[in-house]
């Protein structure tokens, strides 16, 4: 064994996989496209209109398989309904089941509810199994009435702002887990819920936008301008706030340089070097905000609008990914006795393989594609 | 009407009611016959009715079983209290490691791998060894399972050393545990003599524990797919038997014994010199004590 560096006998096994990565990227484009929905279902922000439904959807797709990731973790995917059954109140873990479930069927109805007047027209207008496929998705009423529909709209306002606090609480909670981990430096820190919520805010907008504009090229029609400017505003905004957040924890961290800065400090400039400074901090924040600061300051062209969203929007999706892996991944690279580091060997197959990643991630994207075929989700028609 | 929920009905008051045949909540009478607002013809309002009713009485189950989910926090303070017999004033037990005494032999390595039949590649128990070189240098290594002298290492020249010394780690079994904070089914548990343990039959192998844990002490055993740890021997111990290592060590370096009995070897040997705990600023407060711990070892 080297002298120089000493890590502790368990500390090669690096627990927490990637997997454990795709979970909170998963939740946090949750997050962040249901803040997008409410932007327009809650703060009536009309712009918003061509991707409420749109963020609506996402979210719930990105939902349906947030689980996906932690089953594929869990070493007795047999019992995770013990986290339920048998919950530990003192664990931040154990509030996961209840807080998805919540929020799942939350979505659900509100999306549900959205789409009903789309589903009706389509049980009276289809024929053969088609009918019956959206007969079942209206739950056997398949009509709409002017009264019905103003319930409706209301509880789609309800479940809307319902679901803001439940969407931070979902992701937050994800931070907390994080944060509240006193046994290690790189996440011990109360920013931390704080810092994973703006980050999920930011991941949504960009997932939302690129998924606008690569709907909008499919169709061959031009995303609206306004809209899109909108969204590229919100954008800058939660990068900025993202960034500001992310950088005060480190220089917090550094200035502090407490007993475990030194472990710290390797980290970052040698084991994360890559992952953290050159993706995350150069490529994945300084350049998205330049080219986010000139869309939204100079009011380029709509052409160059389109681009500049589309480019930013792609590096703050892989900037948060990058985030999650440094933070999870990251936290386990130094051993616990402070002196040494270990490495994380991904490898392609198995369980938490990066194929396996690479479908998990492709799920709800199909899942997209397969609601879109069957509910008009990126028109614009909503109410 | 075809949707006069009663969302509709509770939400509407006197002023608001327009006149109706059916009693609802602002005390009028509504009409439940469909409107001429209708969008499409839908089966007869009995129907809806029903569907009202099977929705009522589906949340209400649902709600109900949900409920039942919460029982289990009531057992909080039940859970892995009864483990290990129902004495009124449980026994409590404690450890020690003197540094001082330890000559990284290995022993104590060995039998613990054996014992507890720990995996390859993974330790319930180590043993460190700090030399502190005269040029301010400190390195720190691990005793090999087969001791530093059947590993055939290189001895260290004593002129270019200041000090050198081992330090066995293993569960701090600690009062505060993180591990049983963090553990979201009760796998990890308390027993009734202070010894913190896991339910392999309930752990759902999350590896939040292991990450909590301050100490590096907890893995996940291959094996079982559960998370694993020193129990200090808790199937020996409960026997009136020391715990494998203890019985190991031929310097009497790891000390198993009663923090509640004065007289104990333990409480004797603790009272007589300075020790500490590790990571004692975390407030995990370890019942692993160490005598002649340097400022070094963390």
């Amino acid at each position: 064994m080297d002298a120089a560096e000493f890590i502790y006998p368990n500390d090669p096994h690096v627990a927490w996989s990637i997997m454990i990565v795709l979970y909170p990227y998963i939740t946090g484009l949750v997050a962040g496209a249901f803040v997008v929905s409410s932007l327009y279902h809650v703060f009536d922000q009309q712009v918003l209109k061509p991707v409420a439904r749109l963020a609506l959807v996402t979210a719930l797709c990105f939902c349906m398989f947030a689980t996906l990731p932690l089953l594929l973790h869990l070493h007795h995917p047999e019992r995770a309904f013990n986290i339920m059954i048998t919950p530990n109140a003192t664990s931040a873990m154990a509030g996961f089941g209840f807080i998805y479930s919540f929020y799942m069927l939350l979505l659900v109805i509100e999306v549900w509810l959205v789409f009903r007047p789309d589903i009706v027209e389509r049980v009276n207008t289809n024929h053969g199994i088609r009918r019956w496929v959206y007969l079942v998705l209206s739950l056997g009423v398949p009509r709409i009435t002017e009264q019905s529909l103003k319930i409706d709209r209301r509880l789609i306002r309800i479940l809307a702002v319902v679901g803001i606090p439940a969407a931070c609480v979902l992701h937050g909670y994800v931070g907390f887990l994080f944060g509240a981990v006193k046994a290690n430096p790189w996440w011990s820190t109360a920013l931390m819920p704080v810092i994973f919520l703006i980050s999920a805010v930011l991941s949504g907008i960009a997932v939302l936008l690129a998924l606008y504009v690569f709907i909008c090229w499919r169709h061959q029609v031009a995303p609206e301008i306004e809209c899109l400017r909108t969204l590229v505003r919100y954008l800058w905004i939660a990068l900025i706030t993202a960034f500001s957040l992310e950088a005060l924890e480190l220089i917090h961290m550094g200035y502090e340089a407490g007993s475990e800065w030194h472990i710290l400090r390797t980290l970052l400039t040698e084991k994360l070097a890559v992952s953290y400074v050159l993706v995350q901090v150069i490529v994945g924040s300084l350049v998205p905000l330049v080219l986010l600061s000139v869309a939204v300051i100079a009011k380029p062209s709509r052409r160059m609008t389109v681009w500049i969203a589309c480019i930013a929007a792609v590096l703050i999706l892989v900037q948060v990914f990058a985030m999650r892996w440094n933070v999870v991944i990251g936290g386990q690279l130094f051993s616990k006795s402070f002196r040494g580091f270990v490495e994380y060997r991904i490898s392609w197959f198995g369980r938490e393989g990066i194929l396996a990643a690479a479908v998990v991630l492709m799920l709800p994207f199909i899942a997209l594609y397969g609601a879109n075929r069957v509910l008009p989700i990126s028109t614009a028609d909503d109410h | 009407m075809v949707e006069p929920s009663d969302e509709l009905k509770i939400s509407k008051d006197r002023s608001e009611c327009d006149g109706c045949d059916t009693q609802c909540a602002c005390n009028a009478t509504h009409d439940l016959s469909p409107p001429d607002t209708n969008l499409t013809t839908g089966p007869e309002i009995s129907n809806d009715a029903d569907r009202r009713n099977f929705l009522k009485q589906a949340t209400t189950i649902t709600l109900g079983a949900l409920s039942l989910t919460v029982l289990p926090w009531s057992r909080d303070n039940d859970d892995g209290k009864n483990v290990g017999g129902g004495s009124a004033t449980p026994i409590v037990y404690g450890f020690l490691v003197d540094t001082e005494k330890c000559i990284g032999a290995g022993k104590c390595l060995t039998a613990c791998r054996v014992e507890n039949d720990v995996p390859e590649g993974y330790s319930r128990t180590w043993v460190e060894r700090y030399i502190h070189y005269k040029d301010g240098r400190v390195e720190v290594d691990r005793v090999p399972e087969s001791g530093y002298h059947a590993a055939g290492l290189v001895d260290i020249d004593s002129e270019l050393i200041d000090r050198s010394y081992f330090v066995p780690k293993l569960c701090n079994h600690c009062e505060d545990a993180p591990c049983n904070q963090v553990c979201p089914v009760h796998a990890s548990f308390t027993s009734p003599e202070g010894v913190e343990l896991i339910d392999t039959d309930s752990c759902i192998g999350c590896a939040y524990c292991v990450q909590a844990c301050p100490y590096g002490v907890r893995f996940v055993n291959p094996n079982t797919n559960s998370a694993d740890k020193c129990t200090w021997c808790y199937h020996r111990i409960t026997q009136n038997e020391k715990p494998a290592c203890v019985e190991a060590c031929p310097v009497d370096a790891r000390v198993f014994g009663r923090l509640d009995d004065p007289e104990s070897e333990l409480n004797r040997r603790l009272a007589k010199v300075p020790h500490h705990v590790l990571r004692e600023h975390l407030g995990t407060h370890p019942k692993l004590h160490y005598i002649g711990l340097s400022g070094e070892v963390n």
